[in-house]
């Protein structure tokens, strides 16, 4: 055991930390919003919407993270047009392709957990906002969406979770997250026991946080 | 579409191959799994503490902890450990171990942390009275566990372990890091070869969608046959 090598790249690891977290935070809030989004349209009536959102997430859901994040890596760029567009500018930052590529993943994993939340709401809450007079604007946003939120947190903390161990594929197009920083470190000192223990110390303490925090908002928003 | 071709003029069939080698890493780690599961999982449901740490231990770090770091940790450090171990024994040569058997060591453990909880789970849910009346009547330890036990745990596990598959073999296509020549390597290497990257990805994940839609259809049936008379 190096306990020297642990102290001193403690620090490295742990400012290649802040761009795991940057990463992720900013892929889960896209990927709120296009999880909500599809959620929406798997419950639309028309069969081409349903199917199209369908599709999505049996794709996103089907396919590894590794082959999203290099088809819009290396892939999008091949596209002579694409390079001529404003679009370029996202997609030449290895940064960018990899957060589009978390968002849509998580996007679609949040949409199926999104969409079971939904179905789960009892047709007699609805009824029963639809009897007092509520338009169905506001059923929707202040009545099916809070509990469709509730109903869906431990799931959507598991896929927190899963998600911030997904970013460690950014480190595969270039960027220095936890795992690429571990990585550079394993590969110039080969000294692989250590630099586990303290890079997964970080992301088991990630872990233990996320955890907490939604059992904990469980607990906040729970019905009784 | 030429450069699907079989020979030497397409990647049709070095892509066959690495399909091929996916699906043989992937049954194997499954297999690995399986073993680590069938390991840890008494631990975890055993009355004794500390073997509950143990069992716990294994599933939280592995569960907690990206699986591209394992990788990484057996990728470096699985040659080391192996000299390590035969140099006790007085072997001191350098030993290479092979990019097959450090993936799908890396990604059987992964996949045994899922297995283990999914077994958990199985065995819990069984009715206690179930293992009362196999007392009750008589039969023998290893007589209840396979054939009362056993049976029921299998319908309750197979769709969450149908999970655990699909997770596998999404998983192998993070050992391509290490060289091992299954899909993902393939098509980077073709896309490097050919400057056509967005076409072999995208026939990457084509591949992938085949592989899981496929094992989705086999392992509909074998619910199905697990479930008669429920």
């Amino acid at each position: 055991m190096d306990f020297e090598l642990m102290f001193t790249s403690f620090p490295k690891l742990l400012n290649a930390t802040l761009i795991t977290l940057k990463l992720l935070s900013v892929s889960l809030i896209i990927g709120m919003f296009l999880g909500l989004f599809f959620a929406i349209l798997r419950m639309n009536k028309n069969m081409f919407i349903n199917k199209f959102a369908y599709g999505y997430s049996y794709v996103f859901r089907g396919t590894p993270l590794l082959v999203q994040i290099f088809i819009i890596y290396f892939g999008l760029g091949q596209i002579e047009y694409l390079r001529t567009t404003f679009l370029w500018v996202i997609l030449k930052e290895p940064y960018w392709c990899a957060i589009i590529a978390f968002a849509l993943n998580t996007g679609a994993y949040t949409s199926e957990i999104l969409r079971s939340a939904f179905q789960t709401i009892k047709p007699g809450v609805i009824e029963a906002g639809k009897s007092l007079g509520i338009s169905n604007k506001i059923i929707f946003f202040k009545i099916q969406i809070p509990i469709a939120i509730r109903q869906s947190l431990p799931a959507y903390g598991n896929e927190i979770i899963l998600m911030m161990k997904g970013t460690s594929l950014a480190s595969t197009v270039t960027l220095m997250d936890l795992t690429g920083v571990a990585k550079y470190i394993i590969s110039t000192t080969f000294k692989p026991i250590e630099v586990f223990i303290v890079a997964g110390g970080i992301y088991l303490f990630m872990t233990f946080i996320i955890h907490n925090v939604i059992k904990y908002l469980e607990k906040k928003y729970s019905f009784q | 579409m030429e450069l699907l071709a079989f020979g030497k003029t397409g990647w049709g069939d070095e892509l066959f191959y690495a399909t091929l080698m996916t699906i043989a890493v992937s049954v194997t780690a499954m297999l690995v799994g399986f073993f680590f599961a069938l390991i840890f999982t008494p631990l975890k449901l055993s009355k004794y503490k500390s073997l509950n740490l143990i069992g716990n231990l294994y599933t939280t770090v592995i569960r907690g902890v990206p699986e591209l770091l394992v990788i990484y940790l057996f990728f470096f450090g699985g040659s080391g450990a192996i000299m390590y171990v035969a140099s006790i024994f007085g072997y001191f040569e350098y030993i290479e171990i092979n990019a097959f058997i450090t993936g799908s060591m890396a990604i059987g453990i992964i996949s045994g942390a899922y297995s283990t909880e999914v077994f958990r789970g199985a065995i819990q849910s069984i009715d206690k009275g179930q293992f009362e009346a196999a007392k009750v009547l008589g039969v023998s330890k290893f007589a209840q566990f396979y054939k009362i036990i056993l049976p029921q745990m299998l319908r309750l596990a197979i769709p969450n372990l149908s999970n655990v598959w699909q997770i596998t073999l999404k998983d192998t296509s993070l050992i391509s890091v290490t060289g091992l020549v299954e899909i993902m390597r393939q098509s980077y290497i073709a896309a490097g070869s050919t400057r056509d990257p967005l076409f072999f990805y995208s026939f990457a994940a084509v591949l992938y969608l085949l592989l899981t839609y496929l094992s989705m259809k086999f392992i509909n049936r074998l619910e199905a046959k697990y479930s008669r008379g429920y």
